[in-house]
């Protein structure tokens, strides 16, 4: 009976194909380690800022009279809204820490070099589609740091020689925020780059399904056909897409070894984000900043103003220079410059492991910068400070340009054969 | 313990985030959600002394009735003065242009104001007025210099007054605030003082966010939930992936 139902689909829809195709028969290198998880966790959270944002849409209010007083309707009068809107406030910023540590799992080992460039460009145009759509869900509570994080950020298009200006009242829709680009922002907000990310997410698996994953090692476990003896094949069944191709060692179905292991990757990231979403909603005013409680007042400056911790490091730089076009710019080209990586990545060996001992300095360095970047984007400037941000901003490049220099005759440890473990 | 220590941990870092906030230390409000008595205090408090001017034009006597375990009926009959629906917002007459016109501000909306400024701060705020003659209302405050509001609750704490101590700041000298003590005038001890003040923050903190002690309790369970299935996850990976290994 079951079968017969099963047979009925596949012969109208290729439904056991692509299960077969994507999960089941598809192979994975056996040595996924703990980097591995967040690629699947970032799918959870796309998935959980959707249901949530959808149920928040029903109450929501997009509009400057009602925004404010509709979210704290939805924190006090919607059956279990407050838990709706800190799991989607929650996972605003879990979305990013997933994302920066898969993109940091990119860099490691090696994922953006050849094959997997559109990869990893689809993987950024993801990053940038991400950033605008937090960007623009920030606004919609209409609170303080939503109005002035709003205002500052905008007017940095303002910087643009010529059409500046216009562009910044083409983008508010006003001559200053207001109700107009509140009702613009929502709509972007919850349909058109949803969207955009959907299709993104699924270009960027796709992409992903024809070069086949990275790994630790950098090793590529699909070899030329017809190079591997028959004993050292992987001893699983593969779909015929791959296997006609070429031979293939060292994987494992995606599915049920790969499915089950998610699965305990799952589990703990819920545990860490149930832990905030119930305990710690605003994560000391990382995640919901306390001048966000009060309504948007277009007389009142807030004292410091701040981007969310996730935009903070792009920030810092930009503060970081004192012209605020050259600001801009270099904020651009620092996101920029990590869509070059494999261009700018001119080494043959794609895994740290087996790459040379600089090339680790330089990728903790660059993790260093980061962390300081991020830390002087989120505090009220001081002289110190300013200086800080001035090195890591240079620091910040300068692991790009050693990239680009070292990695062209880089000494490199002897890459194994296999897959180590 | 370690659930002490990580919100210890976290407390540290709007520190750094909110580094500028009022230049005199905030006392420990030391306040308990979980204290109802304390909350009904608090909200007789603040319906007696604050609702005249600042509303909490987001939250609903019913809800809060319920909440913090005032029977409707006793509620509706004490705590609800100007004959509102008992599910109606806590709201007042005021008009906040004439509000603005007599204090220089009109008088924040108080729903959210533990959340915008913390506990600590509002404890420490209403045991810092202090006579000052040069101020509209005879009184200044030192947590919110030149505040506009008067020392609403002067009759429950008495008159409170400062002493100056010349300090040092930046090589400028400066006259600061270094104790305030009332001169006994008030219906209140200065430790009942502190005890409606610490309520009053009590409830301030409740109404900020109301549904904390049921995300709590919700997130105990959630979490020890996700601890077995972790362990039961793990055993399931391990059992699969013995035909890897």
């Amino acid at each position: 009976m079951f079968a017969n139902i099963i047979d009925w689909i596949d012969q109208r829809i290729p439904m056991t194909r692509v299960w077969n195709m994507h999960i089941a028969q598809y192979p994975a290198p056996k040595n996924f380690n703990f980097w591995y998880f967040f690629g699947s966790l970032a799918m959870l959270v796309l998935v959980n800022q959707i249901v949530t944002g959808i149920w928040l849409t029903m109450n929501y209010v997009p509009s400057a009279e009602g925004a404010f007083a509709s979210v704290e309707y939805i924190m006090r009068d919607v059956e279990y809204g407050w838990l709706l809107r800190y799991l989607h406030s929650t996972g605003a910023s879990a979305f990013f820490v997933v994302v920066y540590l898969h993109m940091f799992r990119g860099m490691i080992y090696g994922s953006y070099q050849k094959p997997r460039e559109l990869l990893w460009l689809f993987g950024m145009f993801i990053f940038l589609a991400l950033m605008a759509e937090a960007f623009m869900g920030y606004l919609l509570p209409w609170g303080q740091m939503s109005f002035w994080g709003a205002q500052v950020i905008i007017s940095l298009f303002g910087a643009i020689p010529v059409i500046g200006e216009d562009l910044t009242q083409w983008i508010r829709g006003d001559y200053v925020i207001s109700g107009a680009t509140l009702n613009r922002f929502f709509a972007l907000h919850v349909i058109a780059l949803p969207l955009v990310l959907v299709i993104l997410i699924f270009l960027h698996i796709i992409a992903l399904h024809e070069v086949g994953s990275n790994n630790p090692d950098g090793v590529e476990i699909k070899r030329k056909k017809g190079t591997v003896a028959e004993e050292d094949k992987a001893k699983f069944k593969f779909h015929e897409y791959y296997t006609d191709k070429k031979d293939i060692v060292d994987a494992i179905p995606f599915h049920p070894y790969y499915t089950v292991k998610d699965i305990v990757g799952v589990v703990g990231f819920l545990i860490l984000f149930c832990w905030v979403v119930f305990f710690a909603p605003e994560m000391g005013g990382f995640f919901l900043e306390a001048p966000n409680f009060e309504a948007a007042n277009p007389l009142k400056t807030p004292e410091h103003i701040f981007p969310v911790w996730y935009f903070t490091p792009f920030y810092a730089i930009l503060r970081a220079i004192p012209d605020k076009l050259l600001g801009v710019i270099a904020m651009g080209a620092s996101i920029v410059v990590l869509a070059l990586l494999p261009w700018i990545d001119r080494g043959k060996v794609k895994s740290i492991r087996y790459r040379c001992g600089f090339h680790k300095l330089n990728i903790a360095q660059f993790v260093v910068t980061f962390i300081i970047l991020g830390w002087v984007g989120a505090t009220p400037q001081t002289d110190f400070k300013t200086v800080l941000s001035q090195i890591t901003t240079v620091t910040y490049f300068m692991f790009f340009v050693l990239l680009f220099f070292y990695s062209k005759n880089e000494k490199t440890k002897p890459v194994p054969e296999r897959l180590t473990k | 313990m370690m659930k002490k220590l990580i919100i210890g941990l976290f407390a540290l870092l709007p520190s750094l985030t909110m580094a500028a906030g009022p230049s005199v230390p905030l006392l420990e409000a030391n306040h308990d959600l979980t204290d109802k008595a304390s909350l009904q205090r608090g909200a007789k408090t603040f319906m007696n002394y604050c609702l005249g001017c600042h509303q909490m034009q987001y939250q609903r006597y019913e809800r809060t009735f319920r909440d913090i375990g005032i029977p409707t009926k006793v509620g509706e009959e004490q705590l609800i003065f100007d004959g509102s629906k008992v599910g109606s917002h806590i709201l007042n007459a005021i008009e906040q242009d004439d509000a603005a016109k007599w204090f220089g501000a009109a008088p924040p909306d108080l729903t959210l104001v533990a959340r915008v400024r913390g506990a600590d701060w509002i404890y420490t705020y209403l045991k810092s007025f202090y006579v000052d003659e040069s101020r509209p209302f005879g009184v200044n405050n030192t947590v919110f210099p030149s505040v506009g509001m008067p020392h609403v609750l002067q009759e429950l704490q008495g008159v409170p007054t400062a002493r100056f101590e010349e300090v040092e700041e930046h090589g400028v000298k400066v006259k600061k605030v270094v104790e305030i003590t009332t001169d006994g005038s008030g219906e209140m001890s200065d430790d009942e003082y502190d005890q409606a003040v610490r309520d009053l923050t009590n409830f301030l903190a409740y109404v900020g966010e109301p549904t904390r002690l049921q995300s709590e309790a919700i997130g105990y369970k959630v979490l020890g939930f996700l601890v077995i299935l972790f362990i039961l996850a793990f055993l399931l990976k391990k059992e699969y992936w013995r035909d890897v290994h």
